[in-house]
């Protein structure tokens, strides 16, 4: 079984964000990007299938700029096989994604698709439903244990709450949470050799696919600052502000 | 054109989440007019249509009570919200994750985008709603003919229940057979709901280990409070990931928010740092939460919390 696994290059988690100027948007000019969090759980899950001897190939996707191909390069030297980029340097919304990799999976024929639950910058929580929606297939989302069984996968899913398992008829769809795995990190050698695994770069009109949006940015703003709190002495003090002040208790 | 709400339940319950959705929906209703209807599908959901009859501003609620829409799966969900969608031009959800399972779906087959987490409605067409973890707020405009919107509950103020709206079933079935239900563990627990609790109290790593979150559960109780934890107490398997606040866990607003043994990382606020009092308990001063509390208190938390349990 071939499985296709969609990565996003992000902002790094780590980095504190900075809202430009003009509130067009969030500045991103030299800071550190890296391979979306979620993303690097899919990888993994993808590469475990393999080693599993379930998953015969891997192959990563992408949709971005240019040097989204670092992130591909990531995911091979992680483990993937070959890898697809789709390369747009415009905006490209969750729906277009969705419509994109629909496409890759009509030319690949997935077994399975696995990408992560969302992406730490737009927060949206999408591509993955609307790739199933589009593809016709069934979704597992917010995966935290996926069991591959002849033609069905079982997926244990985290919702509110707690738990739930769905079967799936192959092909689907799954999205992962945080704790289905572990991520690996890439060795020296791995990455020395993904430079020579196959990479296909692809554009939108290749796919047949229109990025353009009806969704418009119209502005990005810091959120409210909280104001600089106190700190207080004692448990007493804590009690009595909370009660007298805050009026909370 | 009218504005159509997803129910949320669970158990034969209407989710309180529900509330809040109907109370963003009334924001869409005076920009278009229009009526709000609310969608209950599942399966013995009588209970549920009942309740969501009470709630004010709501003109009828559709029910679809049918065993393909138990436990609401994404495909058959989605593919009755896609029947459903030519009589409105909003349709809302709880940021739930059965709201954002089966939203996007309903988006995708429609062709229109979907708009996630708003948190507050600007006009018909434009809404706020938090992006990079709550980093920044993004205010975004659709010029799709219908808006498939997820509602981030602690956004919006519940609305009332002096409602009587008229109940109609829903005859339309799907077929599905591309997903099966196997089962469901939901975690037991006797406190509020995280999302929904007037004051929650949470453990980072700073806890030391899953046996000492007893030290939070009788300074819960007395405040009825719901009990939380950082990504970092999770993943070192002090308690469930249910129990997790943050990007990547429940999003709570609080009345009152007290960490306990949380540093404070970007994550973690993301999840509560729209709750109106925040407290923070930790022994390093320099701790990035103290920048984000309302009330800070540096000390050890096995002395403290005892102390704060008994001085409640």
């Amino acid at each position: 079984m071939k499985v296709l696994v969609a990565v996003k290059r992000v902002i790094d988690y780590n980095v504190k964000i900075r809202v430009k100027a003009d509130h067009s948007d969030v500045d991103l000019t030299n800071v550190k990007m890296a391979m979306n969090p979620f993303c690097e759980i899919a990888v993994e899950e993808a590469v475990r299938l393999k080693e599993r001897g379930v998953a015969t190939e891997v192959v990563a996707v992408t949709v971005g700029p240019k040097a989204a191909q670092e992130q591909l390069r990531t995911a091979l030297a992680l483990g993937a096989d070959r890898a697809i980029h789709v390369e747009t340097e415009e905006r490209v919304e969750s729906l277009a994604a969705a419509k994109l990799l629909a496409k890759v999976v009509e030319e690949e024929q997935p077994g399975l698709v696995i990408l992560g639950k969302q992406a730490i910058d737009t927060d949206n929580n999408q591509t993955g439903q609307m790739l199933a929606a589009l593809a016709g297939l069934p979704q597992g989302t917010f995966a935290s244990e996926v069991v591959v069984d002849g033609d069905k996968v079982q997926v244990t899913r985290e919702i509110d709450g707690g738990l739930q398992t769905v079967e799936l008829t192959l092909p689907a769809i799954v999205t992962t949470d945080l704790r289905l795995n572990e991520p690996r990190y890439a060795k020296l050698p791995d990455i020395m050799k993904a430079k020579k695994k196959p990479l296909d770069v692809k554009s939108p009109a290749d796919l047949g696919v229109d990025v353009a949006s009806k969704l418009t940015l119209l502005k990005v703003e810091s959120p409210a600052e909280r104001k600089g709190g106190i700190k207080v002495g004692s448990v007493d003090e804590l009690v009595d502000k909370l009660k007298n002040e805050a009026k909370v208790l | 054109m009218s504005i159509l709400v997803l129910a949320e339940h669970h158990d034969g319950q209407l989710a309180g989440a529900t509330a809040h959705v109907v109370a963003a929906a009334q924001k869409v209703k005076e920009a278009i007019g229009g009526d709000i209807d609310i969608l209950v599908a599942g399966e013995n959901v009588g209970a549920v249509a009942d309740a969501a009859a009470k709630l004010d501003g709501v003109s009828k609620v559709r029910v679809a009570d049918h065993a393909v829409y138990a436990h609401q799966l994404a495909e058959p969900l989605g593919a009755l919200l896609v029947e459903l969608a030519g009589d409105y031009s909003h349709i809302l959800a709880a940021a739930s994750t059965t709201g954002k399972n089966v939203l996007p779906r309903v988006a995708a087959l429609k062709d229109v985008s979907q708009i996630s987490e708003i948190v507050e409605v600007v006009d018909a067409d434009t809404f706020k709603r938090p992006i990079y973890a709550g980093n920044a707020i993004a205010t975004v405009k659709s010029a799709d003919s219908l808006k498939v919107i997820t509602v981030r509950s602690t956004g919006f103020d519940a609305v009332g229940e002096g409602n009587s709206a008229a109940i109609e079933s829903v005859d339309t079935v799907v077929e599905n057979s591309q997903s099966t239900f196997i089962k469901q563990e939901l975690a037991q627990s006797d406190r509020p709901e995280l999302a929904a609790a007037k004051v929650v109290i949470s453990g980072g790593r700073g806890m030391g280990s899953g046996e000492n979150f007893k030290l939070l559960d009788g300074i819960a109780d007395k405040l009825g409070a719901a009990i939380g934890a950082s990504r970092a107490a999770v993943d070192a398997g002090f308690v469930p990931n249910d129990m997790q606040v943050g990007q990547t866990g429940k999003i709570v607003a609080p009345v009152l928010y007290i960490a306990v043994g949380i540093s404070g990382a970007i994550q973690h606020l993301a999840g509560m740092k729209d709750s109106k009092v925040i407290v923070a308990i930790n022994k390093d001063e320099e701790a990035p939460i103290f920048q984000v509390a309302d009330y800070g208190l540096v000390g050890d938390l096995f002395e403290i919390l005892p102390e704060l349990e008994s001085k409640l």
